[in-house]
């Protein structure tokens, strides 16, 4: 498993990790910054992340998704830091030897990185900043 | 017997970091905090401005606590305000 907390995701890297001559399915899911918010222009975001307790649950994740469908490789990746739009944040990366466990593992992976994993989403608007889902 | 008493540190993230202004908080030793449930019990006390977020999870040891779960000085325990990655 590539578990990992990165300034700049690397997809050839993850991709080199995930290849491999018994998987017959990579699959992949990149999340990016998005440019506006309810129509509000997004300068930039700015990601933190509890770094050991990140890794712990991604991992733990990892390890769910390998249990419960069969991989072959299971990639985990988010950036922190001060990201622009466009700018690839987060990796999922899942490889198995037909494409149906990678997709459904990929999906489970984000949906579950996005519900758990301590970490946080600042936005910066021309006139504010927000920190994402703080507050109901 | 001989009892110590140590302060207890709690780690801030995101919001949690610009309401206190802090990356860390000390619970006092003679607050008697024991279990995750008397810990949010001192926060909401001292720090009203938690109340209003969406959820505030505990965390000790890099996992997700339960209220009943008992904390101690000697443990990483860490704040964990509604997260946002992906």
């Amino acid at each position: 498993m590539l578990i990992r907390l990165v300034e700049h995701i690397d997809l050839n890297e993850a991709f080199a990790y995930l290849n491999s001559p018994t998987a017959g399915a990579v699959n992949f899911f990149i999340g990016t910054v998005r440019n506006q918010t309810k129509g509000k222009e997004v300068l930039h975001l700015d990601f933190e992340a509890y770094d050991a307790m990140a890794l712990t649950q991604m991992e733990k994740l990892a390890n769910i998704a390998m249990h419960k469908w069969p991989l072959v490789g299971v990639a985990v990746i988010h950036a922190t830091g001060a990201k622009q739009p466009g700018t690839p944040v987060v990796l999922i990366g899942v490889s198995s030897a037909h494409r149906e466990a990678s997709f459904e593992a990929c999906r489970f992976l984000i949906d579950e990185l996005k519900k758990s994993v301590p970490i946080w989403k600042k936005e910066y608007f021309e006139d504010n900043s927000v920190w994402v889902n703080a507050h109901p | 017997m001989l009892l110590f008493i140590i302060a207890m540190n709690v780690l801030l993230f995101g919001i949690t970091r610009d309401i206190t202004g802090q990356s860390r908080l000390t619970v006092p030793a003679d607050a008697g905090v024991t279990t995750v449930a008397g810990l949010k019990q001192w926060l909401g006390m001292h720090y009203p401005a938690f109340k209003q977020l969406q959820s505030l999870a505990i965390a000790v040891d890099n996992d997700y606590a339960s209220d009943e779960d008992t904390i101690g000085p000697e443990q990483e325990i860490a704040l964990i305000p509604p997260v946002s990655g992906g």
